[in-house]
């Protein structure tokens, strides 16, 4: 008992402080992901072939640009686009100048994941609400996301936990984080207590996430 | 009330064009119920999707109303829209939604006040008898009740017309008598114009005014399904008719009975189905009549009745019979016995 405790006096701020990094980073970055994945998924489906909205050139530029991005991986993407976090934020450091190049990484990723979600909905549905008169744009949110929100959640769990991941490389542009804490200390300080917990802590979260996951998508499925 | 004029629609695929619609020109009157049959393939799918434009026409106009539907602008196409319902062989309900929800979100999405909504989606769960699944999930019903949900969102916009797309085709029999009954219910007590597609003869027979027989695009019979289907002229038309008898007689009786005399088909319409004209040719010629096989059966409210019949005597006492028989209003056909030979009777 008195080594958790000793344990806790020596890292446990620390280790809660770093907790709040990676949710302070996790969900501004998934928030900021979702708003701009979301409708990008949306205009994927839209402008499909087949689909009502059809256009090869809108759909075939998105398609390249999300494959694109997608094709770096975070760690090289992180310093790739430092001008531009710069440009956008006016820092490059700490959790503001991390938060870009995680949307820019996650956004993309959630719009694919969203985009095979919303893919799920029955054509004739969206056709029976274009019968009935009903305008497109509240289409799109009435049935499409609505109908799909059980692959919706599925999906958001996934990029969530991608995300979590993400931000362990948070601490390169010092902006802390749990995986941030593990490799300073835990690996360059052999503090392998550190590290033991971080992991631990790691793991329950991701757990937790996607049990809440399947939860909330059973619950909204009803068939 | 709806107008097609020489509508055509042109797919272009990979494989090059197809012409699912051609040059069809239709004309539903207000309050029938009209029926459009054909086997799969022959169009009628595009062409009722033509009428509210979820398939757009390459050639012709649609007017509802006396409005041209091709004419108009996104947002007034839409206005036009909600004066039509529509029901669907997949029902297309929305998965994650009660029954209530499922014909409340619709009405929601048009701008009705919310306590309209509610009286609107009581009222017409009870017309279509489903009062008691408002909180199921359209998982937990039946096709027949999930098609009663699918009707009762179409027809709670209270539309003038209700198109039906294959509407009983995923049911079985007994659903689908229910369904169509629902239908024409619809159709007398709401004052609703009711344009189907089917490939069901039983769905015509039941519940059609009007029929037209569609084959590769085009329309080539038209008009009340008594004229059409009691005096079929296209080889479409006589299939679904021969659909609705079983005639099924053995080659070698024919060929034997072939050398005794004529194997004729009578059609009998409305009143001369119930009065025995067999019984007199055989009493005034000297003809003796014998029934192979035979069915009765009704179009909408008139009985439609079909015998296969050898007449066993001489050519010329036959042909006196057959003049008589055609005298009483009875439709004669496969008298002359080569012709017999190349007909299907089945």
């Amino acid at each position: 008992m008195s080594k958790i405790s000793e344990f806790l006096d020596l890292w446990g701020d620390q280790i809660i402080e770093a907790i709040l990094q990676t949710f302070q980073m996790t969900s501004i970055a998934l928030l900021i992901s979702i708003l701009i994945g979301l409708p990008l998924a949306a205009f994927l489906v839209l402008t499909r072939q087949g689909a009502r909205l059809e256009n090869k050139y809108v759909y075939g530029f998105l398609n390249t640009v999300i494959n694109v991005i997608r094709s770096v991986p975070f760690i090289i993407l992180l310093f790739f686009i430092l001008p531009f976090t710069k440009f956008i934020v006016g820092t490059s450091i700490g959790v503001k100048g991390v938060i870009v190049p995680l949307v820019v990484y996650t956004a993309p990723y959630i719009a694919r994941l969203m985009e095979s979600a919303l893919l799920e909905v029955d054509r004739g549905v969206l056709e029976a609400y274009e019968a009935m008169g009903i305008p497109t744009k509240k289409i799109i949110w009435n049935v499409l996301v609505r109908e799909s929100r059980p692959a919706i959640v599925l999906g958001l769990t996934i990029a969530t936990i991608g995300l979590i991941g993400a931000t362990a490389m948070a601490g390169l542009v010092g902006a802390g984080g749990l995986g941030d804490l593990a490799y300073r200390f835990g690996h360059l300080r052999y503090e392998a207590d550190v590290m033991y917990v971080t992991v631990f802590l790691l793991i329950v979260l991701v757990q937790g996430l996607q049990t809440a996951g399947n939860v909330i998508a059973a619950r909204l499925r009803k068939d | 009330m709806i107008k097609l004029q020489n509508v055509s629609k042109t797919f272009v695929t990979k494989k090059g064009k197809v012409e699912a619609l051609k040059n069809v020109s239709l004309e539903v009157k207000k309050g029938e119920i009209f029926g459009v049959i054909g086997y799969s393939g022959a169009g009628k799918s595009t062409l009722i999707r033509t009428v509210n434009l979820l398939e757009k026409p390459s050639e012709g106009t649609v007017s509802v109303n006396g409005t041209e539907l091709t004419k108009l602008s996104p947002n007034k196409l839409s206005a036009s829209r909600k004066k039509i319902g529509m029901i669907f062989q997949g029902f297309n309900l929305l998965k994650t939604a009660t029954v209530y929800e499922n014909i409340s979100i619709p009405l929601r999405l048009s701008g009705l006040p919310k306590a309209e909504i509610d009286n609107r989606v009581k009222k017409y769960l009870s017309i279509v008898g489903i009062e008691s699944k408002s909180d199921s999930y359209p998982s937990q019903l039946s096709g027949g009740q999930k098609q009663r949900v699918a009707i009762a969102r179409a027809i709670a916009h209270e539309p003038e017309i209700l198109l039906s797309d294959e509407a009983t085709s995923a049911l079985d029999p007994d659903t689908t008598e229910a369904i169509l009954d629902l239908l024409l219910k619809i159709n007398e007590e709401l004052g609703i114009t009711i344009l189907l597609i089917t490939h069901e003869m039983k769905v015509i027979q039941k519940i059609c005014d009007r029929v037209a027989v569609m084959e590769n695009g085009e329309v080539v019979e038209n008009g009340s399904v008594l004229d059409v289907f009691t005096a079929p002229r296209h080889e479409t038309t006589k299939r679904f008719v021969n659909s609705i008898f079983h005639h099924q007689l053995p080659e070698a009786l024919l060929t034997k009975l072939k050398e005794t005399g004529s194997i004729v088909s009578l059609s009998f319409v409305d009143n001369t189905s119930g009065e025995p004209t067999l019984a007199l040719v055989s009493k005034k010629f000297n003809v003796f009549p014998n029934i192979l096989s035979g069915t009765i059966t009704q179009l909408k409210d008139v009985p439609y009745g079909k015998l296969i019949v050898h007449l066993q005597g001489d050519d010329s006492e036959i042909d006196r019979a057959v003049e008589f028989l055609e005298q009483q209003h009875v439709l004669v056909e496969g008298v002359k016995r080569n012709d017999v030979k190349n007909k299907r009777i089945s």
